[in-house]
Protein backbone atom coordinates (compact mmCIF):
# COMPACT_ATOMS: atom_id res chain seq x y z
CA UNK A 1 0.00 0.00 0.00
CA UNK A 2 1.52 3.13 -0.95
CA UNK A 3 1.48 6.42 1.43
CA UNK A 4 0.65 9.63 -0.56
CA UNK A 5 2.33 12.88 0.38
CA UNK A 6 -0.32 14.86 2.17
CA UNK A 7 0.07 18.86 3.34
CA UNK A 8 -1.40 19.74 6.15
CA UNK A 9 -4.85 21.22 5.82
CA UNK A 10 -4.15 24.78 6.67
CA UNK A 11 -1.85 24.84 3.76
CA UNK A 12 -4.09 23.32 1.94
CA UNK A 13 -7.26 25.97 2.25
CA UNK A 14 -4.54 28.66 2.30
CA UNK A 15 -3.92 27.68 -1.60
CA UNK A 16 -6.96 25.70 -2.92
CA UNK A 17 -10.86 25.79 -2.96
CA UNK A 18 -12.62 22.13 -2.36
CA UNK A 19 -15.46 21.46 -4.74
CA UNK A 20 -17.61 18.26 -3.10
CA UNK A 21 -20.27 15.71 -4.36
CA UNK A 22 -22.26 13.49 -2.58
CA UNK A 23 -23.84 9.94 -3.64
CA UNK A 24 -25.32 8.55 -0.77
CA UNK A 25 -27.48 5.12 -1.37
CA UNK A 26 -30.19 4.34 0.90
CA UNK A 27 -31.95 1.00 1.27
CA UNK A 28 -35.45 0.80 1.63
CA UNK A 29 -36.88 -1.24 4.69
CA UNK A 30 -40.02 -2.34 2.26
CA UNK A 31 -41.25 -6.02 3.08
CA UNK A 32 -39.79 -6.91 -0.51
CA UNK A 33 -37.38 -6.34 -3.33
CA UNK A 34 -37.52 -3.70 -5.74
CA UNK A 35 -38.63 -6.14 -8.57
CA UNK A 36 -39.25 -9.43 -6.72
CA UNK A 37 -41.22 -10.65 -4.24
CA UNK A 38 -38.50 -11.97 -2.63
CA UNK A 39 -37.97 -10.83 1.35
CA UNK A 40 -36.07 -7.60 1.93
CA UNK A 41 -34.23 -8.93 5.11
CA UNK A 42 -30.27 -8.17 6.47
CA UNK A 43 -28.47 -11.27 8.59
CA UNK A 44 -30.54 -14.15 7.23
CA UNK A 45 -29.09 -17.50 5.23
CA UNK A 46 -27.12 -17.02 2.47
CA UNK A 47 -28.88 -17.08 -0.55
CA UNK A 48 -32.44 -17.52 1.05
CA UNK A 49 -33.88 -15.01 0.30
CA UNK A 50 -33.42 -15.42 -3.57
CA UNK A 51 -36.02 -16.40 -6.23
CA UNK A 52 -35.66 -16.45 -10.48
CA UNK A 53 -36.10 -12.68 -10.40
CA UNK A 54 -32.90 -11.85 -8.04
CA UNK A 55 -30.92 -14.84 -10.00
CA UNK A 56 -31.75 -13.17 -13.22
CA UNK A 57 -32.79 -16.57 -14.52
CA UNK A 58 -33.56 -16.75 -18.74
CA UNK A 59 -37.32 -15.67 -19.54
CA UNK A 60 -38.46 -13.77 -15.96
CA UNK A 61 -40.38 -10.41 -15.76
CA UNK A 62 -39.58 -7.98 -12.73
CA UNK A 63 -42.62 -6.12 -11.07
CA UNK A 64 -41.98 -2.51 -9.42
CA UNK A 65 -42.49 -2.46 -5.39
CA UNK A 66 -45.29 0.07 -5.12
CA UNK A 67 -44.49 0.71 -1.70
CA UNK A 68 -40.80 1.12 -3.03
CA UNK A 69 -42.15 3.94 -5.35
CA UNK A 70 -43.87 5.41 -2.62
CA UNK A 71 -40.68 5.56 -0.59
CA UNK A 72 -39.04 6.84 -3.34
CA UNK A 73 -41.36 10.10 -3.76
CA UNK A 74 -41.33 10.60 -0.70
CA UNK A 75 -37.58 10.75 -0.18
CA UNK A 76 -37.69 13.24 -3.12
CA UNK A 77 -40.45 15.63 -1.44
CA UNK A 78 -38.43 15.50 2.05
CA UNK A 79 -35.43 16.44 -0.54
CA UNK A 80 -37.44 19.50 -2.06
CA UNK A 81 -37.31 17.67 -5.44
CA UNK A 82 -39.84 18.08 -8.41
CA UNK A 83 -41.43 14.87 -8.90
CA UNK A 84 -41.45 13.33 -12.36
CA UNK A 85 -44.69 13.23 -14.25
CA UNK A 86 -42.83 10.18 -15.89
CA UNK A 87 -40.11 8.24 -15.33
CA UNK A 88 -38.37 5.01 -16.61
CA UNK A 89 -36.01 2.53 -15.71
CA UNK A 90 -33.04 2.08 -17.91
CA UNK A 91 -30.27 -0.63 -17.26
CA UNK A 92 -27.09 0.04 -16.45
CA UNK A 93 -24.82 -2.86 -18.17
CA UNK A 94 -21.45 -4.15 -16.60
CA UNK A 95 -19.65 -7.90 -15.90
CA UNK A 96 -19.49 -8.26 -12.67
CA UNK A 97 -20.54 -11.29 -10.04
CA UNK A 98 -22.35 -9.03 -7.97
CA UNK A 99 -24.90 -8.71 -9.96
CA UNK A 100 -26.33 -12.43 -11.92
CA UNK A 101 -28.03 -10.58 -14.56
CA UNK A 102 -24.90 -8.66 -16.16
CA UNK A 103 -26.89 -5.21 -15.73
CA UNK A 104 -28.02 -3.56 -12.83
CA UNK A 105 -32.08 -2.18 -12.97
CA UNK A 106 -31.62 1.68 -12.83
CA UNK A 107 -32.84 5.14 -13.85
CA UNK A 108 -30.42 6.85 -16.03
CA UNK A 109 -32.39 9.91 -18.16
CA UNK A 110 -35.38 9.99 -16.35
CA UNK A 111 -35.35 10.15 -12.30
CA UNK A 112 -38.02 9.94 -10.29
CA UNK A 113 -37.19 12.92 -8.26
CA UNK A 114 -34.59 15.79 -9.49
CA UNK A 115 -33.92 19.54 -8.65
CA UNK A 116 -34.20 19.75 -4.45
CA UNK A 117 -31.70 21.28 -2.23
CA UNK A 118 -31.28 20.42 1.27
CA UNK A 119 -30.95 23.00 4.13
CA UNK A 120 -27.62 21.49 6.30
CA UNK A 121 -27.15 22.80 9.84
CA UNK A 122 -23.53 22.80 11.06
CA UNK A 123 -23.27 22.60 14.30
CA UNK A 124 -22.26 26.40 15.30
CA UNK A 125 -25.71 26.75 13.60
CA UNK A 126 -25.13 27.74 10.43
CA UNK A 127 -27.34 26.68 7.58
CA UNK A 128 -25.72 25.52 4.22
CA UNK A 129 -28.13 25.13 1.48
CA UNK A 130 -26.80 21.60 -0.78
CA UNK A 131 -28.54 21.12 -4.32
CA UNK A 132 -29.75 18.12 -5.25
CA UNK A 133 -29.37 17.04 -8.28
CA UNK A 134 -32.02 14.40 -8.66
CA UNK A 135 -32.64 10.70 -6.36
CA UNK A 136 -33.20 7.52 -8.83
CA UNK A 137 -34.68 4.26 -7.90
CA UNK A 138 -32.52 1.05 -8.26
CA UNK A 139 -31.78 -2.04 -6.80
CA UNK A 140 -28.35 -3.24 -4.59
CA UNK A 141 -26.11 -5.68 -5.94
CA UNK A 142 -25.30 -9.23 -4.43
CA UNK A 143 -22.54 -9.42 -1.35
CA UNK A 144 -19.23 -10.31 -2.28
CA UNK A 145 -16.56 -12.12 0.07
CA UNK A 146 -13.08 -12.04 -1.37
CA UNK A 147 -11.39 -15.33 -0.19
CA UNK A 148 -7.35 -17.08 -0.14
CA UNK A 149 -4.70 -14.67 -0.95
CA UNK A 150 -2.01 -13.19 1.56
CA UNK A 151 -4.14 -9.96 2.68
CA UNK A 152 -7.78 -11.00 2.14
CA UNK A 153 -7.81 -7.66 0.12
CA UNK A 154 -9.58 -8.47 -3.35
CA UNK A 155 -6.15 -7.75 -5.20
CA UNK A 156 -4.07 -10.85 -3.36
CA UNK A 157 -8.11 -12.92 -3.50
CA UNK A 158 -8.15 -16.87 -5.15
CA UNK A 159 -11.57 -16.26 -5.70
CA UNK A 160 -14.85 -14.84 -4.45
CA UNK A 161 -18.14 -16.22 -2.61
CA UNK A 162 -21.44 -14.30 -3.79
CA UNK A 163 -24.96 -13.67 -1.68
CA UNK A 164 -27.08 -12.77 -3.96
CA UNK A 165 -29.96 -11.84 -0.80
CA UNK A 166 -29.02 -8.19 -0.98
CA UNK A 167 -29.30 -8.60 -4.80
CA UNK A 168 -32.69 -6.57 -5.61
CA UNK A 169 -32.76 -4.97 -2.39
CA UNK A 170 -34.45 -1.26 -3.16
CA UNK A 171 -32.13 1.38 -3.57
CA UNK A 172 -32.35 5.24 -3.59
CA UNK A 173 -29.35 7.26 -4.96
CA UNK A 174 -29.43 10.56 -3.73
CA UNK A 175 -27.21 12.80 -6.49
CA UNK A 176 -25.90 16.36 -5.29
CA UNK A 177 -24.95 19.31 -7.58
CA UNK A 178 -21.14 20.53 -7.10
CA UNK A 179 -21.18 21.83 -3.96
CA UNK A 180 -18.92 25.02 -3.62
CA UNK A 181 -18.23 27.80 -1.13
CA UNK A 182 -17.65 25.34 1.84
CA UNK A 183 -13.94 26.31 2.10
CA UNK A 184 -12.29 24.65 5.23
CA UNK A 185 -15.70 23.78 6.72
CA UNK A 186 -15.93 21.13 3.94
CA UNK A 187 -15.37 17.63 6.00
CA UNK A 188 -17.74 19.54 8.48
CA UNK A 189 -20.28 19.60 5.88
CA UNK A 190 -19.75 16.54 4.65
CA UNK A 191 -20.77 14.65 7.65
CA UNK A 192 -23.60 17.10 8.40
CA UNK A 193 -25.03 16.68 5.05
CA UNK A 194 -25.07 12.46 5.39
CA UNK A 195 -26.03 13.03 8.68
CA UNK A 196 -28.85 15.20 7.66
CA UNK A 197 -30.09 12.29 4.81
CA UNK A 198 -29.73 9.96 7.40
CA UNK A 199 -32.16 11.33 9.73
CA UNK A 200 -34.51 11.95 7.01
CA UNK A 201 -35.04 9.19 5.91
CA UNK A 202 -35.62 7.51 9.13
CA UNK A 203 -37.78 10.22 9.88
CA UNK A 204 -39.61 9.06 6.87
CA UNK A 205 -39.39 5.49 8.27
CA UNK A 206 -38.51 4.90 4.64
CA UNK A 207 -35.12 3.06 5.49
CA UNK A 208 -34.01 1.78 8.90
CA UNK A 209 -31.20 4.21 8.18
CA UNK A 210 -28.23 1.85 9.85
CA UNK A 211 -24.74 3.01 8.96
CA UNK A 212 -23.05 0.19 10.07
CA UNK A 213 -25.77 -2.18 7.95
CA UNK A 214 -25.13 -0.31 4.64
CA UNK A 215 -28.54 0.99 4.69
CA UNK A 216 -26.86 4.23 3.97
CA UNK A 217 -24.05 4.34 2.12
CA UNK A 218 -21.85 7.56 0.93
CA UNK A 219 -19.65 8.35 -2.00
CA UNK A 220 -17.77 11.28 -1.49
CA UNK A 221 -16.44 13.21 -4.51
CA UNK A 222 -13.26 15.87 -3.74
CA UNK A 223 -12.00 18.40 -6.07
CA UNK A 224 -9.44 21.25 -5.33
CA UNK A 225 -9.09 24.55 -7.49
CA UNK A 226 -7.14 27.12 -7.10
CA UNK A 227 -9.31 30.35 -5.22
CA UNK A 228 -10.82 32.58 -7.71
CA UNK A 229 -11.04 30.25 -10.13
CA UNK A 230 -14.56 28.96 -11.93
CA UNK A 231 -13.31 25.78 -13.44
CA UNK A 232 -13.33 22.79 -11.56
CA UNK A 233 -10.46 20.70 -10.85
CA UNK A 234 -10.22 16.90 -11.89
CA UNK A 235 -12.40 14.66 -8.72
CA UNK A 236 -11.34 11.41 -6.87
CA UNK A 237 -14.42 9.24 -5.94
CA UNK A 238 -13.84 7.43 -2.20
CA UNK A 239 -15.78 4.95 -2.14
CA UNK A 240 -18.13 3.26 0.73
CA UNK A 241 -17.63 5.86 3.29
CA UNK A 242 -19.78 4.29 5.75
CA UNK A 243 -19.74 6.11 8.64
CA UNK A 244 -20.54 9.56 9.46
CA UNK A 245 -16.92 10.04 11.16
CA UNK A 246 -15.57 8.28 8.19
CA UNK A 247 -16.92 10.89 5.82
CA UNK A 248 -15.31 13.79 7.09
CA UNK A 249 -11.67 11.99 7.59
CA UNK A 250 -11.90 10.62 4.53
CA UNK A 251 -12.84 14.54 2.46
CA UNK A 252 -10.11 16.33 4.81
CA UNK A 253 -7.69 13.69 4.10
CA UNK A 254 -8.72 13.52 0.05
CA UNK A 255 -8.28 17.97 0.31
CA UNK A 256 -5.20 16.78 1.49
CA UNK A 257 -3.99 14.78 -0.90
CA UNK A 258 -5.33 16.73 -3.90
CA UNK A 259 -3.49 19.72 -2.58
CA UNK A 260 -0.01 17.91 -2.44
CA UNK A 261 -0.59 16.36 -5.77
CA UNK A 262 -1.08 19.95 -7.16
CA UNK A 263 1.94 21.67 -5.34
CA UNK A 264 4.21 19.08 -7.02
CA UNK A 265 2.77 20.41 -10.00
CA UNK A 266 0.99 16.87 -11.02
CA UNK A 267 -2.19 16.19 -12.42
CA UNK A 268 -4.65 14.66 -9.91
CA UNK A 269 -5.71 11.47 -11.83
CA UNK A 270 -9.54 11.01 -11.58
CA UNK A 271 -10.25 7.72 -10.42
CA UNK A 272 -11.89 5.90 -7.98
CA UNK A 273 -10.48 5.70 -3.58
CA UNK A 274 -10.59 3.49 -1.22
CA UNK A 275 -11.15 4.18 2.51
CA UNK A 276 -9.27 2.51 5.30
CA UNK A 277 -11.12 3.55 7.91
CA UNK A 278 -7.75 2.06 10.20
CA UNK A 279 -5.07 4.30 8.50
CA UNK A 280 -7.84 6.85 7.80
CA UNK A 281 -6.29 6.97 4.27
CA UNK A 282 -7.48 6.26 0.93
CA UNK A 283 -5.68 4.33 -1.93
CA UNK A 284 -6.00 4.56 -5.52
CA UNK A 285 -8.98 2.18 -6.22
CA UNK A 286 -9.16 1.72 -10.12
CA UNK A 287 -8.84 5.09 -12.98
CA UNK A 288 -11.85 5.65 -14.91
CA UNK A 289 -11.38 4.30 -18.18
CA UNK A 290 -13.51 2.13 -20.85
CA UNK A 291 -14.85 0.30 -18.54
CA UNK A 292 -17.19 2.66 -17.13
CA UNK A 293 -19.20 2.69 -20.38
CA UNK A 294 -21.90 1.70 -18.77
CA UNK A 295 -24.36 1.40 -22.19
CA UNK A 296 -27.59 1.77 -20.47
CA UNK A 297 -30.83 1.49 -21.94
CA UNK A 298 -34.04 1.91 -21.32
CA UNK A 299 -35.54 -1.41 -19.64
CA UNK A 300 -37.61 -2.97 -21.75
CA UNK A 301 -39.36 -5.32 -18.99
CA UNK A 302 -40.88 -2.79 -17.22
CA UNK A 303 -43.44 0.14 -18.10
CA UNK A 304 -42.94 3.59 -17.01
CA UNK A 305 -43.77 5.18 -13.93
CA UNK A 306 -45.86 7.88 -13.55
CA UNK A 307 -47.20 9.15 -10.28
CA UNK A 308 -50.47 11.19 -10.75
CA UNK A 309 -49.98 14.81 -8.98
CA UNK A 310 -52.73 13.29 -6.43
CA UNK A 311 -51.04 10.47 -5.43
CA UNK A 312 -47.76 12.70 -5.17
CA UNK A 313 -49.73 15.61 -2.93
CA UNK A 314 -51.21 12.38 -1.06
CA UNK A 315 -47.68 11.76 -0.02
CA UNK A 316 -46.39 15.15 0.18
CA UNK A 317 -49.54 16.02 2.66
CA UNK A 318 -48.13 12.45 4.75
CA UNK A 319 -44.98 13.16 5.54
CA UNK A 320 -43.45 13.95 8.80
CA UNK A 321 -42.44 17.19 10.29
CA UNK A 322 -38.98 17.85 9.26
CA UNK A 323 -35.95 16.88 11.69
CA UNK A 324 -34.78 19.94 11.34
CA UNK A 325 -37.96 21.97 12.11
CA UNK A 326 -38.51 19.81 14.58
CA UNK A 327 -35.51 20.88 16.96
CA UNK A 328 -36.69 23.82 16.26
CA UNK A 329 -39.99 23.73 17.53
CA UNK A 330 -39.01 21.71 20.46
CA UNK A 331 -36.03 23.93 22.02
CA UNK A 332 -38.69 26.74 21.87
CA UNK A 333 -41.38 24.65 23.35
CA UNK A 334 -38.81 22.84 26.06
CA UNK A 335 -37.04 26.69 26.71
CA UNK A 336 -33.62 24.98 27.17
CA UNK A 337 -30.50 26.53 26.70
CA UNK A 338 -28.43 26.10 23.50
CA UNK A 339 -26.27 24.13 24.91
CA UNK A 340 -28.62 22.05 26.96
CA UNK A 341 -30.24 21.16 23.87
CA UNK A 342 -26.90 20.34 21.99
CA UNK A 343 -26.17 18.41 24.93
CA UNK A 344 -29.93 16.33 24.66
CA UNK A 345 -28.99 16.22 20.70
CA UNK A 346 -25.58 14.76 21.33
CA UNK A 347 -27.09 12.17 24.22
CA UNK A 348 -29.36 10.86 21.69
CA UNK A 349 -32.09 11.70 23.73
CA UNK A 350 -34.44 13.95 22.22
CA UNK A 351 -37.55 11.35 21.38
CA UNK A 352 -37.40 10.31 25.00
CA UNK A 353 -37.29 13.72 26.74
CA UNK A 354 -40.32 14.61 23.92
CA UNK A 355 -42.12 11.18 25.29
CA UNK A 356 -41.76 12.11 28.87
CA UNK A 357 -43.17 15.48 28.65
CA UNK A 358 -45.72 14.02 26.88
CA UNK A 359 -46.57 11.43 29.72
CA UNK A 360 -46.74 14.84 32.00
CA UNK A 361 -43.23 15.35 32.89
CA UNK A 362 -42.10 19.36 33.42
CA UNK A 363 -39.39 19.45 30.52
CA UNK A 364 -36.91 20.68 33.24
CA UNK A 365 -37.62 17.13 35.15
CA UNK A 366 -37.14 15.18 31.80
CA UNK A 367 -34.00 16.77 31.09
CA UNK A 368 -33.32 16.20 34.54
CA UNK A 369 -33.76 12.48 34.65
CA UNK A 370 -32.64 11.37 30.93
CA UNK A 371 -29.25 13.78 30.96
CA UNK A 372 -29.05 13.20 35.21
CA UNK A 373 -29.34 9.41 35.28
CA UNK A 374 -30.24 7.90 32.64
CA UNK A 375 -27.78 8.86 29.91
CA UNK A 376 -25.16 7.93 32.36
CA UNK A 377 -26.24 4.91 33.22
CA UNK A 378 -26.65 3.96 29.12
CA UNK A 379 -22.82 5.02 28.80
CA UNK A 380 -21.89 2.32 31.82
CA UNK A 381 -23.66 -0.38 29.90
CA UNK A 382 -22.84 0.72 26.62
CA UNK A 383 -25.82 0.73 24.64
CA UNK A 384 -27.98 4.27 23.25
CA UNK A 385 -30.62 5.51 26.20
CA UNK A 386 -32.93 4.72 24.92
CA UNK A 387 -32.43 0.89 24.69
CA UNK A 388 -31.89 0.61 28.66
CA UNK A 389 -36.06 0.58 28.52
CA UNK A 390 -37.07 3.13 30.76
CA UNK A 391 -40.55 4.13 30.21
CA UNK A 392 -41.82 7.60 30.79
CA UNK A 393 -44.31 6.72 32.66
CA UNK A 394 -41.54 5.58 35.42
CA UNK A 395 -39.92 8.95 35.43
CA UNK A 396 -43.33 10.88 35.96
CA UNK A 397 -44.04 8.53 39.30
CA UNK A 398 -41.26 8.73 40.45
CA UNK A 399 -40.80 12.76 39.47
CA UNK A 400 -44.12 12.47 40.99
CA UNK A 401 -43.33 11.06 44.20
CA UNK A 402 -39.93 13.13 44.84
CA UNK A 403 -42.06 16.23 44.52
CA UNK A 404 -45.00 14.84 47.06
CA UNK A 405 -41.67 14.46 49.21
CA UNK A 406 -42.50 10.46 49.57
CA UNK A 407 -38.94 10.40 48.30
CA UNK A 408 -35.87 12.32 48.30
CA UNK A 409 -33.63 12.78 45.10
CA UNK A 410 -31.23 10.01 46.36
CA UNK A 411 -33.66 7.28 47.01
CA UNK A 412 -35.36 7.97 43.93
CA UNK A 413 -31.90 7.24 41.77
CA UNK A 414 -31.85 4.07 43.90
CA UNK A 415 -35.72 3.02 42.87
CA UNK A 416 -34.50 3.84 39.04
CA UNK A 417 -31.78 1.04 39.76
CA UNK A 418 -34.48 -1.33 41.24
CA UNK A 419 -36.54 -0.61 38.13
CA UNK A 420 -33.79 -1.13 35.75
CA UNK A 421 -33.50 -4.59 37.35
CA UNK A 422 -36.39 -5.32 37.03
CA UNK A 423 -37.98 -5.17 40.48
CA UNK A 424 -41.40 -3.79 39.62
CA UNK A 425 -42.93 -0.43 39.38
CA UNK A 426 -41.11 2.68 41.25
CA UNK A 427 -44.07 1.96 43.98
CA UNK A 428 -44.07 -1.36 43.91
CA UNK A 429 -40.05 -0.55 44.64
CA UNK A 430 -40.37 2.13 47.36
CA UNK A 431 -42.35 -0.65 49.30
CA UNK A 432 -40.23 -3.38 49.12
CA UNK A 433 -36.85 -1.72 50.08
CA UNK A 434 -38.79 0.75 52.68
CA UNK A 435 -37.35 3.53 50.92
CA UNK A 436 -39.84 6.19 51.96
CA UNK A 437 -39.28 9.24 53.87
CA UNK A 438 -40.77 9.47 57.08
CA UNK A 439 -42.52 12.47 57.48
CA UNK A 440 -45.58 10.82 59.13
CA UNK A 441 -44.89 12.02 62.63
CA UNK A 442 -46.47 9.29 64.65
CA UNK A 443 -43.93 6.87 63.64
CA UNK A 444 -41.36 9.60 64.30
CA UNK A 445 -42.71 10.32 68.27
CA UNK A 446 -42.52 6.56 68.98
CA UNK A 447 -38.86 6.52 67.45
CA UNK A 448 -38.31 10.35 69.41
CA UNK A 449 -40.06 8.67 72.55
CA UNK A 450 -37.35 5.73 72.30
CA UNK A 451 -34.55 8.11 71.63
CA UNK A 452 -35.12 9.57 74.70
CA UNK A 453 -35.55 6.76 76.87
CA UNK A 454 -31.96 5.38 76.11
CA UNK A 455 -30.40 8.61 76.61
CA UNK A 456 -31.97 10.23 79.81
CA UNK A 457 -28.98 12.55 80.97
CA UNK A 458 -28.79 13.77 77.11
CA UNK A 459 -32.18 14.63 77.38
CA UNK A 460 -31.95 16.36 80.84
CA UNK A 461 -28.82 18.90 79.48
CA UNK A 462 -31.63 19.75 76.39
CA UNK A 463 -34.41 20.33 78.78
CA UNK A 464 -31.30 22.38 80.95
CA UNK A 465 -30.81 24.99 77.62
CA UNK A 466 -27.63 22.78 76.44
CA UNK A 467 -29.48 22.78 72.97
CA UNK A 468 -26.62 21.97 70.88
CA UNK A 469 -26.93 18.15 73.02
CA UNK A 470 -29.54 17.12 70.18
CA UNK A 471 -27.38 15.63 67.89
CA UNK A 472 -27.27 12.76 69.82
CA UNK A 473 -31.49 12.20 69.95
CA UNK A 474 -31.51 12.84 66.07
CA UNK A 475 -28.57 10.64 65.34
CA UNK A 476 -30.26 8.08 67.41
CA UNK A 477 -33.85 9.08 65.64
CA UNK A 478 -32.26 8.77 61.98
CA UNK A 479 -30.67 5.49 63.13
CA UNK A 480 -33.90 4.03 64.04
CA UNK A 481 -35.72 5.11 60.85
CA UNK A 482 -32.77 3.98 58.68
CA UNK A 483 -32.39 7.23 57.64
CA UNK A 484 -35.81 7.92 56.20
CA UNK A 485 -36.31 10.52 58.55
CA UNK A 486 -36.59 14.37 57.41
CA UNK A 487 -33.73 15.73 59.96
CA UNK A 488 -35.11 19.09 59.82
CA UNK A 489 -38.76 17.82 61.26
CA UNK A 490 -37.12 15.75 63.96
CA UNK A 491 -35.14 18.19 65.90
CA UNK A 492 -38.25 20.73 65.90
CA UNK A 493 -40.14 17.50 67.07
CA UNK A 494 -37.70 16.81 69.69
CA UNK A 495 -37.77 20.48 71.07
CA UNK A 496 -41.30 20.65 71.19
CA UNK A 497 -41.95 17.22 73.19
CA UNK A 498 -39.23 18.89 75.75
CA UNK A 499 -40.80 22.21 75.63
CA UNK A 500 -37.80 24.12 74.78
CA UNK A 501 -37.88 26.83 72.73
CA UNK A 502 -34.73 26.41 70.45
CA UNK B 1 -22.98 1.38 -44.06
CA UNK B 2 -23.36 1.19 -40.30
CA UNK B 3 -20.70 2.57 -38.14
CA UNK B 4 -19.82 0.00 -36.06
CA UNK B 5 -15.88 -1.01 -36.71
CA UNK B 6 -13.11 -3.28 -35.57
CA UNK B 7 -12.71 -0.96 -32.13
CA UNK B 8 -16.14 -1.11 -31.80
CA UNK B 9 -16.50 -4.85 -31.41
CA UNK B 10 -12.80 -5.04 -29.66
CA UNK B 11 -14.49 -2.78 -27.07
CA UNK B 12 -17.11 -4.52 -26.56
CA UNK B 13 -15.65 -7.84 -26.65
CA UNK B 14 -13.38 -6.21 -23.54
CA UNK B 15 -16.35 -4.72 -21.21
CA UNK B 16 -17.63 -8.36 -21.76
CA UNK B 17 -14.61 -10.26 -20.53
CA UNK B 18 -14.58 -11.89 -24.06
CA UNK B 19 -11.52 -12.86 -25.42
CA UNK B 20 -11.71 -12.55 -29.42
CA UNK B 21 -9.45 -13.27 -31.99
CA UNK B 22 -8.66 -11.08 -34.69
CA UNK B 23 -10.25 -12.91 -37.34
CA UNK B 24 -13.55 -13.22 -35.23
CA UNK B 25 -13.32 -9.22 -34.86
CA UNK B 26 -13.13 -8.48 -38.29
CA UNK B 27 -15.61 -11.05 -39.42
CA UNK B 28 -18.25 -9.56 -36.11
CA UNK B 29 -17.49 -6.03 -37.22
CA UNK B 30 -19.26 -6.67 -40.86
CA UNK B 31 -21.55 -8.60 -39.40
CA UNK B 32 -23.38 -6.03 -36.38
CA UNK B 33 -22.87 -3.40 -39.31
CA UNK B 34 -25.16 -5.34 -41.49
CA UNK B 35 -27.71 -6.24 -38.25
CA UNK B 36 -27.94 -2.34 -37.22
CA UNK B 37 -28.52 -1.34 -40.93
CA UNK B 38 -31.41 -4.23 -40.72
CA UNK B 39 -32.70 -2.44 -37.70
CA UNK B 40 -32.53 0.74 -38.90
CA UNK B 41 -34.48 0.34 -41.87
CA UNK B 42 -37.15 0.47 -38.97
CA UNK B 43 -36.54 4.42 -39.18
CA UNK B 44 -38.04 4.66 -42.44
CA UNK B 45 -40.98 3.47 -41.88
CA UNK B 46 -41.74 5.69 -38.62
CA UNK B 47 -42.39 9.28 -40.21
CA UNK B 48 -41.71 12.69 -37.89
CA UNK B 49 -44.73 12.44 -35.81
CA UNK B 50 -43.82 9.40 -34.30
CA UNK B 51 -41.67 9.61 -31.15
CA UNK B 52 -38.82 7.70 -30.21
CA UNK B 53 -40.76 4.94 -27.54
CA UNK B 54 -39.12 2.03 -25.38
CA UNK B 55 -42.35 0.35 -25.38
CA UNK B 56 -44.74 -0.44 -28.18
CA UNK B 57 -47.63 -0.75 -25.43
CA UNK B 58 -48.89 2.32 -23.75
CA UNK B 59 -49.09 0.92 -20.71
CA UNK B 60 -48.00 2.76 -17.04
CA UNK B 61 -47.57 2.24 -13.54
CA UNK B 62 -47.44 -1.90 -13.31
CA UNK B 63 -46.95 -2.44 -9.89
CA UNK B 64 -46.68 -5.26 -7.12
CA UNK B 65 -48.13 -5.08 -3.74
CA UNK B 66 -45.22 -5.04 -1.07
CA UNK B 67 -46.01 -8.91 -0.12
CA UNK B 68 -43.59 -11.49 0.56
CA UNK B 69 -44.03 -14.16 -2.00
CA UNK B 70 -41.76 -17.55 -2.99
CA UNK B 71 -38.16 -18.17 -2.25
CA UNK B 72 -35.61 -20.61 -3.00
CA UNK B 73 -33.71 -22.79 -0.40
CA UNK B 74 -29.78 -22.26 -0.88
CA UNK B 75 -29.48 -25.51 -2.67
CA UNK B 76 -32.48 -24.81 -5.20
CA UNK B 77 -30.51 -20.79 -5.98
CA UNK B 78 -27.25 -23.10 -6.36
CA UNK B 79 -28.32 -25.76 -8.57
CA UNK B 80 -27.20 -24.63 -11.29
CA UNK B 81 -23.64 -23.35 -10.16
CA UNK B 82 -20.94 -24.65 -11.63
CA UNK B 83 -19.15 -24.23 -8.21
CA UNK B 84 -20.42 -22.86 -4.50
CA UNK B 85 -19.11 -23.23 -1.19
CA UNK B 86 -20.56 -22.55 2.11
CA UNK B 87 -24.28 -21.55 0.53
CA UNK B 88 -22.54 -19.35 -1.76
CA UNK B 89 -21.68 -18.82 -5.69
CA UNK B 90 -18.25 -19.76 -6.01
CA UNK B 91 -17.01 -17.62 -8.86
CA UNK B 92 -12.98 -16.31 -9.74
CA UNK B 93 -11.36 -13.68 -8.10
CA UNK B 94 -12.03 -10.88 -10.28
CA UNK B 95 -9.30 -8.20 -9.73
CA UNK B 96 -8.71 -4.39 -10.23
CA UNK B 97 -12.68 -3.91 -9.98
CA UNK B 98 -14.44 -2.62 -6.78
Amino acid sequence: MSTDTILSFEEAMEKYDPVLGFEVHVELNTRTKMFSSAPNVFGDEPNTNVNEVDLGMPGVLPVVNRTAVESSIKIGLALNCKIAESCRFARKNYFYPDTPKNFQTSQYDEPIAYDGYLDVELEDGTVFRVEIERAHMEEDAGKLTHMGGATGRIHGADFSLVDYNRAGVPLVEIVTKPIQGAGSRAPELAKAYVAAVREIVKNLGVSDARMERGNVRCDANVSLRPHGRERFGIRSETKNVNSLRAVEHAVRYEIQRHAAVLEAGEPVIQETRHWHEDTRTTTSGRAKSDADDYRYFPEPDLVPVVPSREWVEELRASLPEPPAERRKRLKADWGYSDLEFRDVVNAGVLDEIEETIAAGASASVARKWWMGEIVGRAKAADVDPGQLGVQPATIVELATMVEDGKINNKMASQVLDGVLAGEGTPAEIVEKRGLAVVSDDGPLLEAIDAALAAQPDVADKIRGGKVQAIGAIVGGVMKATRGQADAGRVRELILEKLGVTA
Amino acid sequence: MAAINRDDVAHLARLAHIEMSDQELDRMAGELAVIVDAVKSVSQAAGDDVPATSHPIPLSNVFREDVVGHTFTAEQALSGAPDSDDNRFKVPAILDED
